[in-house]
């Protein structure tokens, strides 16, 4: 999968959980969770929603290094590169 | 024959309106079945029976507004048999015998007495299954939502005169129905105002009526967070835990040992509830917030908690909640860390004397034992009402808290 296809499944998945986001004006290299209203029930599901559409196992200690959307993006281009 | 009425979905709902039925009249209705839906300022309520019985006669109708405590239907008990009387249209009718129905939807104080008035009128004598009445006569029962079963007639042969009519409304006493047509899905603006002046008004009541107390304590989670990332390490990606299902079992095992902090104030007194059903305060992505309850917190192992967590949090979301989550809640539990907020001192929802509420997970400075150190810590606050419990149990409240969270392992049971 090229990126722009990762990041499209990203968002796709956003919007199903917070329906209210521009993607337009989401910026990829802030913060994801200052951009949208998440919590952790809603991040959890997020990430859930990848793993499920994308087959990605993400462990929880890799939690902390998905902050930007962009992080979101390089991070799933390896795992799927690896795997 | 038992009425079944519109239960309280919420302290801060007193009407809701009939969307939809999900049982016809001949069903049997058990225990916990959702029988009907409503709609509140808040949500689409799954209005659940606590009575079994045969459907007898659905007496709300769709996009009938109603005040909590109307009757809704009216179902037979086992081993009752339906009155004999069949109205025209071949609907099962209450017995004449039976006291008047007063308009279906009037407050349940006024319009359902427990035992029928001593001089109940009793319905005319009439053919069976018959009213002998004019059609301007019905015409206006029906525009003034008058039930014709709760009228004697006094014209001719009994029959049912405009005067009748005119007298029966006149002595309703309060206006009972408010007769909507069936609207289309409010605007979200909308619900979003009505929501607003909801919560305006149960939290306006509440700084009004209960005297609060507050408390708080930091609490270190090295522990607690060690041990939920080796149980999620060991969990596929779906059944993960969130801190958030350990402290809401914590708080219900706490509230073990502090009851005074579980259940509600009524009629000038304390009552407490055996039964420990968190409300979770779930912010709504229009605006607003809900507190749905957990149920029965207090007794479920963690894996379960977290099911239902997430489940009642993507109801909430979807308005898909049931009476009994909206109305059993016997504290509030509300967790603002994911908004960046140290800690948070919410404002209790009556009838309800309590609420706790958790700020950010973040590590912090924690000195012990003459060291310092870093360490996850949250803080936990309490709220209460100072009629029922005092600032020195609600501080051994939040020790046992902390005391609790410090053996994590035993809140998985």
């Amino acid at each position: 999968m090229t990126d722009a296809e990762i990041r499209a499944v990203a968002l796709a998945t956003l919007l199903s959980i917070a329906p209210e986001v521009e993607v337009d004006e989401l910026r990829g290299d802030r913060t994801l969770r200052s951009q949208v209203d998440l919590d952790s029930m809603d991040w959890l599901n997020f990430l859930l929603g990848l793993h499920e559409k994308l087959k990605v196992e993400i462990p929880e200690a890799d939690y902390a290094k998905l902050i930007t959307l962009n992080d979101v993006v390089a991070y799933l281009q390896r795992k799927l590169g690896a795997g | 024959m038992i009425e079944f009425k519109l239960p309280s979905l919420g302290s801060d709902m007193d009407e809701g309106t009939l969307l939809e039925w999900k049982v016809g009249v001949g069903d049997t209705v058990k225990k916990g079945q959702v029988v009907a839906i409503v709609d509140t300022t808040k949500a689409a309520v799954d209005v659940e029976s606590w009575q079994e019985g045969v459907v007898h006669e659905l007496v709300a109708e769709i996009g009938q507004k109603m005040p909590v405590g109307a009757v809704m239907a009216l179902l037979l008990e086992a081993g009752e048999t339906a009155p004999a009387k069949v109205g025209a249209g071949g609907t099962a009718k209450p017995a004449p015998a039976a006291a008047p129905r007063v308009a279906a939807a009037a407050p349940a104080a006024a319009a359902v007495p427990a035992t029928p008035p001593a001089a109940a009128p009793v319905v005319a004598p009439a053919a069976p299954g018959r009213r002998m009445i004019s059609p301007a006569a019905r015409k206006h029962a029906e525009e003034k939502g008058i039930d014709l079963d709760g009228i004697t007639g006094t014209g001719p042969h009994g029959a049912v005169t405009l005067e009748d009519i005119e007298n029966a409304a006149a002595a309703r006493p309060a206006p009972a129905v408010e007769k909507a047509a069936i609207k289309p899905a409010e605007p979200q603006a909308s619900r979003a105002a009505d929501m607003r002046k909801t919560i305006a008004a149960a939290m306006s009541r509440s700084k009004r009526e209960i005297p609060h107390y507050y408390v708080s304590e930091d609490i270190p989670l090295a522990k607690a967070l060690a041990w939920l990332q080796a149980a999620n390490a060991q969990r596929p990606m779906a059944e993960r835990l969130l801190p958030a299902a350990l402290l809401l079992k914590a708080v219900a095992m706490a509230l073990k040992r502090y009851p005074e902090l579980n259940g509600y104030w009524r009629d000038g007194g304390f009552v407490p509830v055996a039964a420990i059903n968190p409300g979770v305060a779930i912010s709504l992505r229009q605006g607003g917030l809900i507190a749905p309850a957990l149920l029965n917190a207090d007794g479920k192992p963690l894996t379960l908690l977290m099911q239902e967590l997430t489940d009642l949090v993507k109801r909430t979301r979807a308005g898909s909640l049931r009476s009994s989550e909206m109305n059993e809640a016997t504290i509030t539990v509300t967790n603002l860390g994911d908004q960046g907020s140290q800690a948070v001192f919410g404002v209790i929802t009556p009838p309800q004397v309590a609420l706790v509420g958790f700020g950010r997970v973040a590590e912090r400075p924690w000195a012990e034992n003459g060291g310092l150190k870093v360490l996850p810590v949250v803080t936990a606050s309490l709220s209460a009402d100072h009629r029922v419990s005092d600032g020195h149990r609600g501080a051994l409240f939040l020790l046992e808290l902390n005391e609790l969270l410090q053996h994590p392992e035993e809140l998985d049971k």
